[in-house]
């Protein structure tokens, strides 16, 4: 046990203030009323699909985790079911085999629900575009707040797209 | 075994890798693949291709000298090729892909579909040159036959394609009593994004992109080997900074997957402080990659002819730096890790493979090696700077979670090792030249020891410098069917851990 604390000790603090929203990432007009939007910016539960994702952005998403962005100190959850979530994280091209999975997982999204795209191929298809396996971008698929660009797109990216999403700032 | 014993005279390829190339009709095909199993070789890929209606089937195995590549004209009216996962188990799936994409059929094994659910009807065939890419089909019914287990108590748990955690789309069918595996069946094939399809047609310059976007924990593995393969087409050979470079790049991607994983690792057995400190390690390393080369994965890092950037004499500093911090900090986790009861409790006898069960079915990579499988291209098949390293394979035998956690802290050792030598040695010169013209209708193919195992990529060259058919194949195709024996007499709460410490690729199979 001593050697752990010695550990944390050495190693100290490393959180780093978290970057401000921008709303040129937005894609739609908020849909969600402010009143509601300033509860679930102060709590806020993510569920992550990877859509059909070559596995770049679940990286840097697992970065967030890290004590550097140490997202869960700002009040930000990733949750094991789209039924406790107030916001969905797609990534991918969304895959024809994965495009009813992500449909019924918004489904199962409670509403108000928000939904983030990160990564080049959520915004846009990406290399991948659209073909006989690939419905292209995320929001031919499902609807979708904000789009997070890059690829992969950097952990402060994906964090400014998802403090974006819950920001209560007039476009 | 040496390449004599063959029974046919077969021509060696150009490149940086050992490979010969030869067609064989289909009861050479069955006797040459037996002959390499006997004589303790393996199956390393299985794929197939259209050449304007006649079609074939190409199989690559890793023979004593180097690799063999086979191919079998499969005619267009008899669509059926000799089923070899009798002899190399590992061949089902990627025999059940060629059946799926390309309608050859093989003679045996399991018939049933695999990368193929409902995105395309069965009588279609993508990666046929009359499939048009941009074609689409109404949705149709997918059904999938799964194996039934019965039995008194015995019931099922169907997992994914979305999974609790952050990570990739597949599906696990466990059988269970009680808390205790029977039976786990993997399903595959969600994030199939016809990548196969997508390459076909690209010049060998556009074709790197995707490369490195086929696994992205992989993209500096898969873009070397691709260069490779586009380089053996090209008779290109880059300057020797470059290959040095490479080497650099990849032993960088190996730290950062074991530093990530032996956080994850700590994490699914509650040890949280294992998470925290050895993803601070991987962030710093992934910052150091960002500020010197431009991208904290290093993708498009690598091209065909060289590499895109250059390190300057400060930044190997900042690199050795960089890897002293690491290593100290490991060495202090590695005695945590050690003396924590509470993890090693968890890690030891879990989700064991045993070396003779690994060898019948062919576990490759990392995983292999925790369970006696003494493969590794660097050690056993060096290409520069390989050859000039002497890298120390790092295997163990218990084939449990600790041995595959052993192997990673191994590993990380002996990748600062290299890194060390590199920053010592990298020659002075160019990195990149130009890529030469590709003979049309060549095969290249690139052989490289990424993070996880052997990657390999074949590169079928069209006219005009241009991919007529490119197989990339990911090792977790051999491994992804052994995780379904690990699991067998666990219980179903350790299949996170277990699942964790292959860490294989969903992408890189499901292309």
């Amino acid at each position: 046990m001593h050697q752990i604390i010695r550990q944390i000790l050495r190693t100290g603090i490393k959180t780093e203030a978290p970057p401000q929203p921008d709303e040129s990432l937005r894609l739609e007009a908020r849909r969600i009323n402010e009143r509601i939007l300033h509860q679930i910016g102060r709590s806020l539960a993510i569920r992550h699909v990877d859509a059909g994702s070559c596995n770049g952005c679940e990286l840097e998403i697992h970065c967030l985790n890290n004590p550097y962005y140490n997202i869960e100190g700002m009040g930000i959850r990733f949750v094991a079911s789209p039924r406790h979530a107030d916001m969905l994280l797609v990534t991918g091209p969304v895959s024809r085999h994965m495009e009813t999975a992500l449909k019924r997982t918004y489904d199962a999204t409670p509403d108000p629900k928000l939904v983030v795209a990160i990564g080049d191929c959520g915004c846009d298809g990406g290399i991948f575009g659209e073909s006989y396996a690939s419905c292209g971008r995320v929001a031919n698929v499902i609807p979708v707040d904000v789009t997070v660009p890059g690829c992969p797109p950097t952990p402060t990216a994906i964090l400014q797209g998802i403090l974006t999403a819950v920001s209560n700032k007039a476009r | 075994m040496k390449l004599d014993d063959f029974p046919k005279i077969f021509s060696r390829l150009p490149g940086a890798m050992p490979a010969w190339h030869g067609a064989v009709n289909a009861e050479e095909l069955r006797s040459l693949c037996e002959q390499v199993m006997r004589g303790g070789g393996k199956l390393l890929a299985l794929w197939g291709g259209d050449e304007n209606g006649e079609y074939a089937l190409h199989v690559v195995l890793v023979a004593a000298p180097g690799l063999l590549a086979l191919t079998l004209p499969v005619s267009g009216k008899h669509t059926t090729f000799p089923d070899i996962s009798d002899l190399f188990p590992a061949a089902d799936r990627m025999q059940r892909t060629v059946s799926d994409m390309l309608g050859l059929h093989p003679t045996g094994g399991d018939h049933r579909k695999w990368l193929r659910h409902a995105a395309w009807p069965g009588g279609e065939h993508p990666l046929r040159k009359s499939f048009d890419i941009a074609a689409t089909f109404a949705a149709g019914e997918d059904g999938y036959p799964f194996i039934a287990v019965t039995g008194n108590g015995v019931h099922e748990i169907p997992v994914g394609p979305v999974h609790a955690g952050t990570i990739e789309p597949g599906h696990f069918r466990f059988s269970i009593v009680g808390e205790r595996v029977l039976r786990l069946e993997e399903r595959l094939g969600y994030k199939h994004k016809g990548i196969e399809k997508r390459f076909e047609g690209m010049t060998l310059e556009q074709g790197a992109r995707l490369a490195g976007r086929i696994s992205g924990d992989t993209t500096v593995g898969y873009a070397w080997a691709y260069a490779q393969a586009a380089e053996s087409v090209t008779g290109t050979v880059p300057p020797p900074r470059a290959l040095w470079l490479r080497a650099l790049f990849l032993e960088l991607e190996r730290l950062l997957n074991h530093l990530g994983d032996l956080g994850y690792l700590g994490n699914d057995v509650a040890l949280a402080f294992g998470f925290a400190q050895f993803w601070i390690l991987k962030e710093d390393l992934l910052r150091m990659n960002g500020e010197l080369f431009g991208h904290r994965y290093l993708m498009d890092r690598i091209v065909p002819g060289g590499v895109a950037v250059d390190v300057d004499s400060a930044g190997l500093a900042r690199i050795g730096e960089t890897l002293r911090h690491i290593e100290q900090n490991v060495a202090a986790l590695k005695d945590i890790y050690d003396e924590h009861a509470g993890a090693q409790d968890r890690f030891l006898t879990t989700g064991r493979v045993l070396p003779e069960l690994a060898a019948q079915l062919g576990l490759t990579g990392l995983a292999g090696r925790a369970s006696g499988q003494a493969w590794d291209a660097r050690e056993q098949f060096p290409c520069t700077p390989y050859d000039q390293l002497d890298v120390q394979m790092a295997t163990h035998r218990n084939g449990d979670v600790a041995a595959r956690v052993t192997v990673r802290f191994e590993e990380i050792a002996e990748s600062i090792r290299l890194v060390r030598l590199i920053l010592e040695r990298l020659p002075s010169g160019e990195i990149r030249c130009a890529l030469g013209d590709a003979a049309e209708s060549r095969l290249g193919m690139g052989w490289v020891e990424g993070w996880r195992g052997e990657i390999l990529v074949a590169l079928h060259a069209g006219e005009n410098n241009r991919i007529r058919r490119l197989h990339p194949h990911d090792p977790s195709w051999q491994n992804w069917p052994v995780l379904e024996h690990a699991i067998i007499g666990n219980i179903v709460p350790d299949f996170p851990l277990i699942n964790k410490s292959f860490n294989l690729s969903y992408s890189g199979v499901d292309l």
